[in-house]
């Protein structure tokens, strides 16, 4: 009786993908436990963030694509209502406008648009399926930036470009064509070497870059050379160049971090925990954890070739990616190769916000995966 | 259609088909994304492990802000108003001690810690990280400072600091001018990050926070410099490796005299009110005085509660800046600015007269002159002179509300100065646009047409800070000429010694008009409102004020009402509550002929301008014109009320 109730249960939750999720989180866990040793507090929060969370993948699990799919426009609209409201009228906290006060507490409708989007995106091209046009790019073009627009503009950056990324997978496997696609990396790379060779000379204070405020500038340039700003920035990416370099091979071993435990690691618990990860367990771990992002994104991709439908393969395409961004981001502006945006590290570091857009994530591509055979017959 | 159905269906595989081929794409792009990653910690943890690792056993070294010392504030002959000292404080940081309390009963023991540093520290510790060094005591005197460092090895976590402190060595004197710094709150914080600061501000622990000190922080505060130093595990500095210097802060020189100032608000003495004295050539203000005030040397370690609670909560306001932030009904001060909005408007001629019969009837409204059975014939020049109401009364009717907040936009009256310091108020410039938008109920909103008389002699809605008579009055001394009035006549860089003036914008004025360098009224104009002016301080109410001046000078009275009189009343200063009572006013300039000084008086509850304004006034124009001081120093005497000759002017 009670293990049919549980199968009942948990019977739209993808063995494989749980798997992953669930080793991830304990190496998340792990790490928490050893970056918050000074805060106990919020070792606990997080176990209390995971229980939210979970409960949101698993509501998530249990409902269709075709639910999705009809949900999709309604919940961009909002998104993109939620945006406005807080550009006319936003909380400005740190410099930004990113909440809005609902009263009883404050929310970041950035947040809803990391999944409103590629729904939103998939659904538009779901209905243009019998002859995706030229110009059907171009419109997916226009209700991708309209949004990112408003996010860039808080600032948030961090946001930006994961919501931006989101729309471009689904744009991307929709069949954009590679003859826009392979020019746009080349410059991408091209205008980064350019920065990199230059960086003596373009980052002079009276040197004004076009399209940059000048806080994006100089988070470059303290990139490319932290030292210019040991008390700012700066220090985020040479001090967690240090926490990752001398972790060595093997680490030095959970809670003996000394970067970590001297407070040398800014927002150790949160944007710059791998730090702590790679210090205290080498490049071994970090192989591990890279290994254990693999497996989660191939077992993404795997669901989404096997899903029945245009808007089901779109979605669960993106969703995956977007978890591949979120590690590439986060991991490449710890080991200072990418610049200092927000971004956290998936699974793993300190915020509710985030682990629940990421468990939704997640339910959304098991509920794919469950779905599947349903369509087909 | 079997063929069509094929179609399809072919067209559906080979859409999988594309689709996979993008998927395995995606799947090349996350292994090169990764595999680039793997390199880079491969780089980083295995090829120059041994670098990083040196790195991170000598981490141990701390990079440490060094802040800059604050730039100092001087009046405009080289006295100085701000000035830091350096002193020894002891200071915790939270996060490297175990037991606080127990630490700080231990310290107690050491050196002298009072409730009220307790007090504080605990107040610090709840704004503060916890890896911030916070002091306990500021201010350690040489016997306790080597009391400490001999028991220092018992204490991790709690060191002695060479730190700045502001001293405003003048205390009270000038200190809405000045302003305070104090230590920086969490909003302060926010608008530092705010501003891409923060990273500036490591190792500052105040910033201004009203007057001067705060609207040229930016010049104050200087560059922090930074130390790479290494430290023992407890986190002390044990050696010094490399050090970029800070850059200390720039000076300021401001345009007050400060003797200046000091005569007025002794002239002031225990009196509420404001003294604002303007070069009207260049619109430095040369005394900016507001009393009651403050000493600021309370704020900046942190004002404790017995302190704060006396002055935020005293009747007198002694926080209010009042040139800057009080608005007062102008009274007959109102009154030359009127004859000179006439006269551009094509209102009024200078000889046209009127018969004065001591009254105006609007409707069967009777509106008072002072003077009872009127003034007879009355030109302009004698308008002012002798102040007589029924003219402007008349004046106002003629003109209507619009036209005279036309007029009068231009001189400053309901808009900022742009004076450089915050917090300016814009006081009220009545029109029908003005009240429309000012209150809500429809017959609120309505404009009557018998409120614009009193308009005329500067009552009813008017109201304006002592800074906007000042610069109005200012306007008129210099021809027409618009100067914003400032504060800070320099800014000294002190490496380099380079002197630079400080631009201040362009301000708009009440109808949203950017303020134009002159004014261009008709010198002819002019001329009839600087005689009456003329004839005031010779003939008219401030003639005993003004007795045996050695200059000429130019300048009328006003009595601004604080509490309406019912229309037959008779305004008894004695039966009216001493805070109900009239505020004193006296707008001047000297020489009249070229003139050096601007001054706008008001004293609060002073009752006839004449009486209280016009003295101080007096006193401030002696000073700069001749240098001589006030025989009695201290506070202006009283005039009493105006002789039996000159009893036929009102006020």
């Amino acid at each position: 009786m009670i293990r049919r109730a549980l199968a009942r249960v948990f019977a739209n939750i993808d063995p494989a993908l749980g798997g992953i999720v669930s080793l991830l989180l304990l190496t998340g866990m792990l790490v928490m436990y050893s970056a918050t040793y000074d805060q106990p507090g919020r070792f606990v929060d997080q176990a209390r963030n995971f229980g939210v969370a979970f409960l949101v993948m698993w509501v998530a699990a249990q409902v269709p694509p075709q639910t999705l799919l009809r949900l999709a426009v309604p919940v961009y609209l909002v998104g993109v209502g939620l945006l406005l409201a807080v550009f006319l009228f936003g909380v400005r906290k740190k410099g930004a406008t990113r909440w809005l006060n609902v009263g009883v507490t404050t929310i970041q409708p950035s947040e809803i648009m990391k999944i409103a989007m590629p729904l939103m995106i998939a659904w538009y091209f779901h209905k243009h399926e019998t002859l995706v046009r030229v110009r059907d790019f171009a419109a997916a073009g226009v209700l991708l930036l309209v949004p990112v627009g408003l996010i860039a503009k808080q600032p948030d950056l961090g946001t930006a470009i994961l919501v931006f990324a989101a729309g471009v997978y689904v744009m991307f496997f929709a069949g954009l064509s590679w003859r826009l696609i392979i020019p746009a990396v080349l410059f991408g790379v091209a205008a980064a070497a350019a920065v990199v060779s230059f960086e003596e000379r373009i980052c002079q204070p009276e040197v004004a870059w076009p399209g940059f405020k000048d806080y994006q500038k100089h988070r470059i340039c303290t990139l490319l050379d932290p030292a210019s700003d040991p008390l700012g920035k700066g220090f985020h990416t040479i001090q967690s160049t240090i926490a990752v370099g001398s972790g060595g091979i093997t680490g030095k071993g959970w809670l003996k971090g000394t970067q970590t435990h001297l407070e040398f690691i800014p927002e150790r618990h949160t944007d710059f925990i791998f730090a702590v990860y790679a210090e205290e367990f080498g490049l071994l771990g970090i192989l591990v954890l890279l290994l254990l992002y693999c497996l989660l994104i191939g077992r993404g991709l795997v669901i989404a070739a096997n899903a029945p439908t245009y808007f089901s393969r779109l979605l669960a395409g993106a969703i995956t990616m977007i978890f591949f961004t979120y590690a590439f981001v986060n991991m490449g502006m710890v080991s200072g190769i990418l610049p200092v945006v927000g971004v956290p590290l998936p699974l793993v570091s300190y915020g509710g916000t985030a682990l629940v857009t990421l468990f939704l994530g997640i339910g959304m591509l098991m509920s794919i995966q469950k779905h599947r055979k349903l369509v087909q017959t | 259609m079997p063929g069509a159905g094929a179609t399809e269906l072919k067209n559906a595989e080979e859409e999988i088909r594309a689709f996979h081929l993008r998927l395995v794409a995606a799947g090349l792009l996350v292994l090169a994304c990764f595999a680039l990653l793997a390199v880079r910690f491969f780089y980083l943890q295995v090829a120059n492990y041994d670098e990083y690792q040196a790195a991170a056993e000598e981490n141990r070294i701390s990079i440490l802000p060094i802040p800059p010392s604050r730039g100092l504030i001087t009046d405009r002959n080289g006295v100085v108003l701000a000035r830091n000292f350096s002193a020894y404080t002891l200071e915790i940081t939270p996060s490297k001690v175990a037991d606080l309390d127990a630490t700080i009963e231990e310290l107690a023991k050491i050196v002298e810690v009072q409730p009220r540093d307790r007090r504080r520290f605990q107040k610090l510790l709840a704004e503060s990280r916890t890896f911030d060094s916070l002091p306990i005591r500021t201010r350690l005197t040489d016997e306790e400072v080597a009391r400490f460092a001999a028991h220092r090895w018992r204490f991790r976590g709690v060191d002695i600091k060479a730190r700045l402190f502001r001293q405003y060595p003048l205390g009270e004197v000038a200190a809405h001018v000045v302003g305070y710094i104090g230590r920086i709150s969490q909003k302060d914080q926010e608008m530092l990050e705010e501003r891409e600061l923060a990273a500036n501000y490591k190792g500052s622990e105040h910033i201004g926070k009203i007057g001067i000190e705060q609207s040229y922080e930016r010049e104050l505060h200087g560059i922090t410099g930074s130390e790479q130093v290494e430290v023992d595990a407890g986190g002390r500095a044990v050696r010094t490796l490399s050090r970029t210097p800070p850059v200390a802060g720039n000076n300021l020189v401001l345009t007050i005299d400060i003797e200046l100032q000091r005569i007025a608000e002794e002239a002031l003495g225990d009196r509420k009110g404001a003294v604002v004295a303007i070069d009207p050539m260049t619109g430095e203000l040369l005394a900016f005085a507001s009393r009651p005030a403050f000493d600021p040397n309370l704020f900046v370690d942190g004002i404790d509660t017995a302190n704060w609670d006396a002055l935020n909560g005293s009747p007198d306001k002694p926080l209010l800046n009042r040139p800057l932030r009080g608005a007062y009904p102008p009274g007959s001060t109102y009154k030359p600015f009127m004859a000179l909005a006439a006269l551009n408007a094509g209102k009024r001629r200078p000889e046209q007269t009127i018969s004065d019969p001591g009254y105006f009837m609007f409707g069967n409204h009777r509106f008072r002159d002072d003077k009872v059975g009127g003034h007879g014939v009355v030109d302009m020049v004698k308008s002012i002179v002798v102040s007589c109401d029924t003219y402007y009364y008349l004046l106002a009717n003629d003109m209507g509300v619009d036209t005279i907040a036309r007029q009068m936009a231009p001189f400053g009256f309901g808009s900022l100065t742009g004076i450089d310091i915050e917090g300016e108020t814009a006081g009220v410039l009545p029109s029908t646009w003005w009240k429309a938008k000012r209150f809500r109920r429809p017959e609120q909103q309505k404009w009557y047409a018998g409120e614009t008389i009193s308009i005329g002699i500067g009552q009813g809605y008017n109201a304006y800070t002592p800074l906007q008579l000042a610069h109005a009055t200012a306007i008129i001394a210099a021809d027409g000429l618009v100067k914003t009035p400032r504060l800070v006549r320099h800014v000294h860089d002190v490496r380099t010694d380079a002197r630079r003036a400080v631009e201040l914008p362009i301000t708009r004025d009440a109808l949203g008009q950017p303020r134009p360098e002159r004014l261009p009224f008709k010198p002819e104009h002019l001329a009839v409102i600087k005689r009456g002016l003329e004839g005031v301080p010779i003939a008219g109410t401030s003639a005993r004020a003004f007795a045996g001046a050695g200059y000429v000078s130019a300048g009328k009275t006003g009595t601004a009402q604080v509490f309406s009189l019912k229309q037959n009343e008779k305004y008894d200063a004695k039966r009216v509550a001493a805070h109900l009572r009239d505020h004193a006013w006296y707008m001047a300039y000297a020489p009249a002929d070229k003139p050096r000084i601007a001054v706008a008086v008001l004293v609060e509850n002073g009752g006839f301008g004449a009486q209280s304004a016009a003295p101080i006034a007096r006193m401030v124009f002696d000073y700069h014109l001749t240098g001589k001081r006030p025989d009695k120093p201290g506070q202006a005497p009283f005039i009493g009320k105006p002789d039996a000759a000159s009893e036929d002017e009102d006020d």
